[in-house]
């Protein structure tokens, strides 16, 4: 029973990172209608920019730089390439993200190389007990802090101007023009979002029992995306359940898979593809989406 | 010309290879209500959508002529300066945001406006004296009402930008008549409280009771223009959009021809 709590509460910790990554994809896609392939490079640059920095100026202030890097990152996709296709078939435009994460990727990468790079955070590898429970600072971290970003997000979404013009914007971008709202805006302020996102996700994805930052680490962002699909990629709740479905589920089939032998092994990284496929069989708009993805 | 008329000059405009406007030119001087009329696929909702500078979102573009707001150009101005420039749209078939509530979609249409936070709320005060129904129902989504208080909330949407001219695309479009006549006098109180009005219409009746002058559009090009009550008048429009057949008419005109097009437009 501990086991399974320990198990339970480590993959709502991971689920709530997914949830942060799958975040800013549902936020580009309904801004945008967009998917965005290019998200692991966000990803990777906001932790590679966190992890290079925090030797030297320490990793609170590494962290901001990240985030605000991976923002500007994201930004800078939009402005300098995304805005040039404006008009384009959205399965073009998803395309072009790909050739951009391609190329992000690989000058990250390369700058990477072989190396695994730690984000220097304060938590290391301690560990909190709770009675028989213990569980990782490092995930009790990654739980609050996306906790509290998300509700940060979803309170600026439903409240604030900006929140309003997205989901006009998502709604009918056409009527949001004749509103005055600048689509261009919409769609930047999007892309800066979700990289910031991806920017917090990538610490938490890098550090214990992670052993840091490496090339490798941008596959692992991938997950996030079986999340956001499956939980429906026009929406926010969704992106959230999406996202602690696929961490349970990988928690729970990697803590478990010595029971599972017969199933062979690395179940906990094919699980969350195995979930989203039931779920897309029986739901082919996701969970709480509302446009199918047919012709994407 | 003072103030703030609109001036349409020479318009073109084109939906690809397509012929959507030939050299189209009107006036709405200010404080008036000035309807166009046209039926289905005549172009009026292209003209719109032009002098909103929204063409693109529907894969058209102007290719030649003029608009002019107060004496300045809104011909080269993105959607977003239009509307700061005075001038707010109600698209055709109300598009309210759907998944929005009321309020929310209140608060998108201020979101262009130039005005700080207290003409804001001036705006909110006055949408929802002129309708009060949506203040009731401030927190229920859009979707959820009625096809005459959503082209309310979409008259209400404008309206919250502030703008000197309102352009409406076929309010009345699907309406019952008690209903439409209900929206004809708003716009009659809309008009009153300072703001001009460029109405586009099948609905020649409920239009040209509204207007004081009044243009004809026939597939992309004004056929005829004047003054609505001398057009209410003539042969050809009450013949052909009024609905009104006289005895020689009757002989050749099929029932087709005749009836109301607004009734038929839903199903093309
Ligand atoms: N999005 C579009 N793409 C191509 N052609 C269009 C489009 N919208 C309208 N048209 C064409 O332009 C002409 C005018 O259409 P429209 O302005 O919608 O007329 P109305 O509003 O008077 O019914 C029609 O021939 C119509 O087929
Ligand atoms: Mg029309």
């Amino acid at each position: 029973m501990t086991i399974f709590i320990e198990l339970l509460l480590n993959g709502i910790s991971l689920g709530s990172v997914y949830a942060l990554i799958a975040l800013g994809f549902v936020v580009i896609f309904r801004a945008t209608e967009v998917v965005n392939f290019a998200h692991a490079s966000l990803l990777l640059a906001g932790g590679y920019i966190t992890a290079v920095l925090s030797d030297d100026i320490g990793f609170w202030l590494a962290l901001l730089t990240g985030i605000a890097g991976a923002a500007l990152v994201g930004a800078a996709i939009e402005f300098l390439v995304m805005r040039r296709y404006r008009g384009a078939d959205h399965s073009v435009l998803a395309i072009v993200t790909i050739g951009v994460d391609i190329m992000l990727v690989a000058d990250i990468g390369r700058r990477l190389g072989t190396d695994i790079l730690s984000v220097g955070d304060p938590w290391g590898d301690r560990v909190l007990t709770i009675g028989a429970v213990s569980l990782a600072q490092t995930r009790v971290a990654a739980l609050l802090a996306a906790g509290l970003l998300i509700t940060a997000f979803l309170l600026a979404f439903r409240y604030t101007s900006w929140g309003v013009a997205m989901r006009a914007a998502a709604e009918n971008a056409g009527t949001a023009a004749l509103m005055g709202i600048r689509l261009g805006r919409v769609s930047l302020g999007a892309w800066a979002v979700a990289g910031g996102l991806a920017a917090v996700a990538a610490l938490f994805l890098t550090v214990f029992p992670t052993p840091g930052l490496e090339k490798s680490t941008a596959q692992v962002a991938m997950k996030a995306f079986p999340a956001a699909i499956l939980g429906g990629l026009d929406s926010t709740t969704g992106a959230l359940v999406g996202g602690l479905i696929v961490g349970v589920t990988e928690s729970l089939a990697t803590g478990y898979q010595g029971d599972l032998t017969f199933l062979g092994r690395g179940l906990g990284e094919l699980a969350p593809y195995l979930v989203m496929v039931a779920i897309l069989l029986l739901r082919p708009a996701g969970l709480f989406g509302t446009k199918e993805l047919a012709r994407v | 010309m003072g103030g703030a008329a609109l001036e349409v000059r020479d318009l073109v405009v084109g939906y690809g290879p397509v012929r959507a406007l030939r050299a189209v030119s009107l006036e709405v001087p200010e404080g008036s209500v000035v309807t166009v009329l046209g039926g289905n696929g005549a172009g009026k909702s292209t003209l719109l959508r032009a002098i909103s500078r929204a063409l693109s979102f529907h894969g058209g573009a102007v290719t030649g002529g003029t608009v002019h707001f107060g004496g300045r150009p809104l011909h080269s101005l993105p959607p977003d300066r239009v509307v700061a420039a005075g001038v707010s749209q109600v698209p055709e078939g109300r598009q309210v945001f759907a998944r929005m509530t009321v309020d929310d979609n209140l608060r998108a249409g201020a979101l262009g406006s130039r005005g700080d936070r207290p003409a804001k709320a001036a705006a909110l005060r006055r949408v929802r004296e002129l309708f009060p129904v949506l203040a009731e129902r401030s927190g229920q989504r859009a979707g959820l009402l009625s096809g005459g208080e959503q082209q309310m909330l979409a008259v209400g949407r404008a309206l919250m930008a502030s703008p000197r001219l309102l352009l409406l695309d076929e309010p009345s479009l699907g309406l019952a008549p008690l209903m439409a006549a209900r929206i004809a006098d708003t716009i009659r109180e809309i008009n009153s409280q300072g703001t001009s009005v460029l109405l586009v219409e099948q609905n020649a009746a409920l239009a040209l009771r509204l207007a004081s002058y009044a243009y004809v559009l026939e597939v992309g090009e004004i056929t005829l223009s004047g003054p609505a009550d001398e057009l209410a008048a003539s042969d050809e429009v009450r013949r052909r959009y009024l609905g009104v057949v006289d005895e020689d008419a009757a002989a050749d005109a099929s029932q087709a021809d005749t009836t109301h097009p607004v009734l038929s437009r839903w199903e093309g």
